[in-house]
């Protein structure tokens, strides 16, 4: 006769959820599933991928935004694909990389973060968080290897620092503080090139916002597989600002009204708006 | 030399009983109260970090009396059952049933497993529905009883007093203000005085289905309780005082089995 009380893992002493389910139940984890052999053959092209992801700073908080496609090779899987999303009520994450495997970990990292603020009974710094996403991608190296690789973009709102930070990671699970303003995915390089010549420091959260989604049109300007602002369907960026009280999405109305001025500027000058080409006057991204 | 005393089965779940419940009887009362927009709970706990009222998930919460270390035990094995569900199924897969049934069956295994020390501890399991009709308590006892209930409940300590005095004044439906009102006075109730309990002694927390987050549960910090108990009265400690001995009631409530039987008076170890 099987034992019908909750097995000894239950009640372990620990506060990660991903080590629970290591040892109960490891076939949930996302690490645990291995491809079989590496062949000659990507598994890269079987599923889609999410494209571009922007994030940057204000005094007072954080704006992280992303497009809207994923793309299978060149074809456009999805038109209107989520890779924003809430990782707890002061952090956000978004997502580059094979989309399947992204949102299954940002749910595990959803999870974790619940978990420990309900076992510990308080939250873990921001530093701790974004060291618990860099832990997650790292159980996904031998994924990664084979075409499968997921690449977050990591902002929250530090409440002892009083500010909006930004993480960024490598497949490895390597974890690098950004300053100021950071993109991942394909149209990053553009996106990077946007920000740079936009971004202040002295943004207002509006101000911000608008510079992101600037940075997304021109990702996907330049890049096939970022989503541009789709105006038949209403399709806009899922935009997310966090400051000190907390997340929220911005809705679709707010950020379709600020896409549309940025278009309307796009009408006499589709490059976007131009820099100065001797700045100095007004403060850039470095610090 | 002694020979081995033979002792019945009805004797020695007798025995496992009384152990468990002097335990529970000697800490104090919590209270559950359903409400017009969900579920609250009161009891009486000095310590700011050690919570007797704890959140499981979106819409169920955990409450206990007893031994900290046994209920503190259940609580993260609930907390882990309900965050697999709703990983590997979906969050609204989670149910306070299940998670009762799952309490039950442990509670139920240790107490009748000869080899270990029944658990000193009471459960309500609560959860709320998106109207009042559906909002569940749960009552779990050592034994791995489940019980369903209504309206109010009692356990721990003084529990037949502090419901006897809910009883007379509990009203359906209340707002969440008189709701607390009720179960602060229910609390502090005893045969022979009323007693106004401190804020800062008092752990409050509810499961209020008007959140806008999916989350529901959420404790109640002292600067509201002030303005939701409004004016009380000067504050008194419980005839026990404020120290860590027993201060429950005098005498153990004696449930339906009658007198203890032999090892009534064995010592129990304070949990350290």
């Amino acid at each position: 006769m099987s034992d019908p009380r909750l097995p000894a893992a239950f009640t372990a002493s620990g506060s990660s959820f991903h080590d629970f389910l290591a040892a109960h139940q490891p076939d949930l984890l996302p690490s645990t599933r291995s491809l079989g052999p590496a062949g000659s053959t990507s598994a890269g092209d079987l599923a889609p991928h999410g494209t571009t992801i922007v994030a940057a700073t204000f005094p007072g908080g954080v704006v992280i935004a992303g497009d809207r496609r994923a793309t299978m090779g060149n074809v456009i899987a999805q038109r209107d694909i989520e890779k924003v999303f809430p990782a707890d009520e002061y952090s956000a994450v978004g997502i580059a990389g094979t989309a399947g495997i992204a949102v299954e970990m940002v749910r595990l990292f959803q999870v974790e973060l619940e978990h420990y603020e309900k076992i510990e009974g308080s939250t873990l710094s921001l530093d701790g968080k974004a060291n618990r996403l860099a832990t997650l991608i790292r159980g996904n190296l031998g994924m990664a290897m084979q075409g499968l690789a997921v690449v977050p973009l990591f902002a929250g709102f530090d409440l002892d620092a009083g500010q909006g930070r930004i993480f960024s990671y490598d497949v490895t699970g390597g974890r690098y503080e950004e300053t100021a303003f950071f993109s991942v995915g394909s149209g990053s390089l553009f996106a990077k090139g946007s920000l740079k010549k936009l971004y202040r420091e002295d943004l207002s959260e509006e101000e911000a916002v608008t510079v992101t989604i600037q940075a997304l049109y021109d990702a996907a300007d330049d890049d096939s597989a970022t989503g541009g602002p789709d105006l038949t369907r209403r399709i806009f960026p899922v935009v997310r600002v966090i400051t000190a009280e907390g997340g929220r999405r911005l809705a679709d109305d707010d950020v379709a009204a600020v896409a549309d001025r940025v278009i309307g500027g796009r009408m006499t000058r589709p490059d976007g708006p131009g820099a100065p080409l001797l700045g100095g006057t007004t403060t850039g991204g470095e610090r | 030399m002694s020979a081995p005393f033979y002792v019945s089965p009805e004797q020695l779940m007798k025995d496992r009983a009384d152990f468990a419940r002097k335990g529970i009887g000697r800490g104090r009362s919590l209270v559950a109260v359903q409400y017009a927009d969900g579920v609250l709970f009161v009891t009486e706990n000095p310590s700011q970090a050690l919570h007797k009222v704890s959140e499981i998930y979106d819409r169920i919460a955990f409450a206990a009396v007893g031994r900290y270390n046994e209920f503190e035990n259940l609580r993260i094995a609930g907390v882990r059952l309900a965050d697999m569900r709703g990983y590997a199924y979906d969050r609204r897969d989670v149910t306070g049933r299940g998670l009762a049934n799952a309490y039950a069956q442990t509670l139920g295994t240790i107490f009748s497993s000869g080899g270990e020390k029944p658990y000193e501890v009471e459960l309500f399991v609560a959860e709320v529905g998106d109207r009042p009709a559906q909002d569940q308590i749960y009552r779990l006892t050592y034994e791995g009883r489940v019980g369903d209930e209504h309206g109010y409940a009692v356990m721990g300590g003084d529990a037949e007093t502090v419901e006897a005095h809910l009883k007379e004044h509990y009203t359906e439906g209340a707002t969440l203000e008189q709701a607390l009102q009720v179960a602060v006075a229910a609390l502090g109730h005893t045969q022979t005085e009323d007693r106004v309990i401190a804020t800062e002694d008092l752990e409050v927390a509810v499961l209020d289905r008007t959140r806008t987050q999916p989350r529901k549960f959420a404790r109640i910090l002292p600067v509201r309780l002030e303005a939701l108990l409004g004016e009380r009265g000067a504050t008194s400690t419980g005839p026990g005082g404020a120290s860590d001995g027993p201060d429950g009631p005098a005498t153990p409530p004696s449930g339906p089995s009658g007198p203890a039987g032999p090892g009534d008076d064995a010592p129990i170890a304070p949990p350290t």
